[in-house]
């Protein structure tokens, strides 16, 4: 077959050979089941196992099917996202002073407020979960369009949204700066899944000027603190193998 | 000047966990391992304890290569889960069998011959707790029973005891050798075997259960030097420990008599701080020990124990097969309005507060072909609220003080539409603080405030602030106070139902 990749189709002899099969698999005997060398196997697993596809029991060494792969096209459960988002979202808020927020997309022209974790201030304040937002004029939106693969139209947009959405891709970080609501503004990053695909935008917002400096740069350690707590929710959620 | 942390481990049901966390209280680091839960019989739940103490030295290693040069860890607490006994024997290290978890009811038979005998009055008079299978004193005699020459070889000082903590400070501070051997008073309040005023072992009541002293840890306050952790890849003083239901009481800061915590774990667990004062319960909450501070009297606390609360969801998962995840329990209850007419009653092993039938098995009631998967996973959360207003109710009867709020914490307060129903069952606000690892966060206070990263428990209070807050909508309540008889007959039918 011209044109086909021997590692790919290396990997999916393996997948079939670990899913067609009810235990866990030992390397010796996944080598032996698809005609490859064990060291050959071996990276290969590695591989898979980096992208959720298989998962290693720790005590045997044993694979079997991963969450990636049980999971692969339907996207991640709401609310097993907030679940395992809580910690790192909270966090966020007790170190920034900042209100956190966690979204998804909803079709192409809005967001969806998945978690909610108040400003630490101990004032009233009411839970946002389940509100839905504008995706073109909010940070956490523009995250998730950037990094969407259906809404071609938003990011092929005439005017300079197209650019900036670009440049969110690039940069791994969006800004909202008053465009929502007057005055109010966020810093979002994405939060990946297994494998890699944008699953939410993780975001803090508040005062567009105690978030952003006259230039309209992040504030001191605000964007370090987002982009690290949108890193550490997609290692919670099984990006990079984790 | 780098920032002081403190290191805790919260020695769960499920999973051990190892947090790092700042002087504002912050998280900085976590790592969790879960370990195998074995059911050998029917009613029967043990842990390995080399296993435990294994995840238990994998993660703390780990968390503290994740803070690395970042910042200075100074100190160790621990929090467990409470009543789980091990016994091993003192030269190997090796336990005489798996450790009997707080939830086996192997000692059932054994908990009513107790009861039964004319001097059964002692046990509540001197350790302030009613003869239940669920605390460690039955357990450690069913151990001393069963084991093989284990009765002889405890008198001799070969065998020791240790709840969860005790046998993780001995290995952390040398094991074999020269471990220390020490309990912290929580969790010793929690073996029937503790005199609840003095904070001692009792003699009389070692008698009773039939105890051999000498393979009892030394009683410790929770907030103090407790050994150095050398087994770890930096030594760290361990000053402090608690149970985790404590812990989650003193990470909440409820330090002011009247303040209260529910827990939403496996279990689920209502602890109001009441002083120094022990109060004498009647409407089926117990008294226990809060926490102690080297130097300080003893507090007490009131506490509704649950034993089903997230352990429902799993079982809905491991069980049944519903749901690939706990959370997504919430995406399949919210498929429907309302739970058609079902009610889970998860008396698995028993009922705890407010009933302590030991007798009683679970339930579905209600059932009709209306009745879809969606509905049972309702019925599968409103299980958890209905027992938080059983123990709500039973407490405020106990203690005179009704809750001005609900403070929450534990895996399950991500649910959002539970924590709102809670709010509407109790016709009280919940609120949910910044760190919901409340239970590692209080041993890290304890461990802190022993070493003065913290000058005193005012200073934790500054550091509690609110993370969410369901308030209770005035129709709903109404509904669910007329639904609430529904329910409390679907727990008299569980209860009937395991009648011998
Ligand atoms: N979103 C959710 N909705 C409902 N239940 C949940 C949710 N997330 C977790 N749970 C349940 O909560 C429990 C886990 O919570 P948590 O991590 O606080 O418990 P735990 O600390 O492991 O308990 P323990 O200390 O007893 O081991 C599990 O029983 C799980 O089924
Ligand atoms: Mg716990």
């Amino acid at each position: 077959m011209p044109g086909t990749v021997q590692s790919v189709e290396r990997a999916a002899a393996i997948l079939h050979v670990v899913a067609g099969t009810r235990g866990a698999l030992g390397v010796t005997d996944i080598a032996e089941a698809v005609g490859l060398a064990k060291t050959t196997t071996h990276g290969l697993l590695r591989t898979l196992l980096h992208v959720g596809f298989v998962e290693q029991d720790r005590e045997t060494g044993r694979y079997t099917v991963g969450p990636g792969l049980r999971r692969l096209g339907s996207p991640l459960d709401v609310n097993e996202v907030r679940s395992r988002a809580s910690n790192w979202a909270d966090a966020l808020a007790a170190r920034s002073g900042h209100t956190v927020r966690l979204a998804t997309l909803a079709g192409e022209e809005e967001v969806v407020v998945v978690h909610h974790v108040f400003r630490p201030d101990d004032s009233a304040q009411e839970l946002e979960v389940g509100v839905a937002l504008p995706a073109r004029t909010t940070g956490l939106g523009k995250v998730l369009l950037a990094h969407s693969p259906e809404p071609r139209a938003a990011r092929n947009a005439p005017d300079g949204r197209a650019t900036e959405l670009a440049e969110v891709r690039a940069r791994g970080w969006a800004a909202e700066r008053g465009e929502h609501e007057p005055g109010r503004g966020c810093i979002a990053a994405p939060v990946r899944g297994p494998g890699g695909p944008v699953v939410a935008a993780l975001g803090v917002s508040g005062p567009v000027t105690s978030l952003f400096d006259g230039r309209g740069a992040p504030r001191g350690l605000l964007l370090g603190m987002v982009t690290d707590a949108a890193a550490a929710v997609s290692r919670e959620l099984g990006y990079g193998g984790a | 000047m780098p920032d002081r942390y403190v290191l805790a481990v919260d020695q769960g049901t499920t999973s051990t966990r190892s947090l790092v966390f700042d002087r504002g209280g912050r998280m900085v680091a976590v790592r969790q391992r879960e370990h195998r839960q074995h059911f050998p019989r029917p009613g029967w739940v043990e842990h390995d304890p080399m296993e435990i103490w294994a995840n238990t030295r994998w993660t703390a290693d780990q968390v503290l290569a994740d803070v690395g040069a970042a910042g200075g860890v100074v100190a160790l607490g621990i929090a467990n889960q409470r009543e789980t006994t091990v016994v091993w024997d003192r030269a190997t290290g090796r336990p005489v069998l798996r450790a009997l978890v707080w939830q086996d009811t192997r000692t059932a038979e054994l908990v009513s011959e107790l009861c039964a005998r004319p001097d059964a009055g002692l046990v509540p008079e001197r350790s302030g707790m009613a003869i239940a299978g669920y605390f460690s004193g039955p357990r450690l005699r069913w151990i001393l029973e069963h084991v093989p020459r284990a009765r002889e070889r405890a008198e001799r000082g070969e065998l020791l005891f240790g709840t969860m903590e005790t046998w993780l400070i001995w290995n952390l501070t040398g094991g074999p050798e020269g471990g220390r051997h020490v309990t912290d008073v929580t969790n010793a309040s929690r073996t029937l075997l503790m005199d609840v005023r003095s904070c001692r072992w009792d003699p009389d009541l070692l008698a009773f259960f039939g105890i051999p002293a000498a393979m009892l840890p030394e009683i410790r306050p929770s907030v103090g030097m407790l050994g150095t952790a050398t087994a770890l890849a930096q030594p760290l003083p361990i000053t402090g420990a608690l149970g985790d239901q404590q812990a989650a009481l003193f990470g909440q800061a409820c330090f002011a008599p009247g303040e209260a915590k529910c827990t939403y774990g496996t279990g689920s667990f209502l602890l109001q701080n009441t002083g120094t004062e022990l109060v004498r319960t009647r409407s089926g909450s117990i008294s226990t020990v809060a926490y102690q501070l080297a130097g300080e009297p003893v507090r007490y606390a009131l506490e509704g124990s649950v034993a089903v609360a997230g352990a429902l969801v799993q079982w809905l998962r491991d069980g049944l097969g519903l749901i690939g995840t706990a959370p997504e329990v919430e995406t399949l209850a919210r498929t429907v309005a309302d739970n058609g007419g079902c009610y889970v009653v998860p008396a698995f092993s028993g009922l705890l507060a407010p009933h302590w039938r030991g007798e009683a098995r679970g339930l579905v009631a209600g059932l009709t072909s209306y009745v879809t998967k969606g509905h049972l996973a309702r019925a599968v959360l409103e299980a958890t609220g209905w027992q938080t207003r059983d123990v709500v109710r039973a407490m405020a009867a106990d203690s005179g003080l009704s809750l001005p709020a609900l403070r929450v914490d534990g895996g399950m307060t991500t649910n959002n539409l539970l924590m709102q129903f809670i709010a509407d069952a109790l016709d009280t606000p919940v609120v949910r603080p910044m760190v919901g690892e409340t239970v590692s966060l209080g041993a890290a206070y304890a461990a802190g405030l022993a070493v003065g990263v913290w000058s005193d428990v005012e200073a934790l209070r500054r550091n509690w602030h609110r993370a969410a807050q369901w308030t209770p909508s005035p129709e709903t309540t109404r509904a669910l106070t007329a639904e609430y008889p529904r329910w409390e007959r679907a727990v008299q039918l569980s209860i009937a139902w395991g009648a011998p």
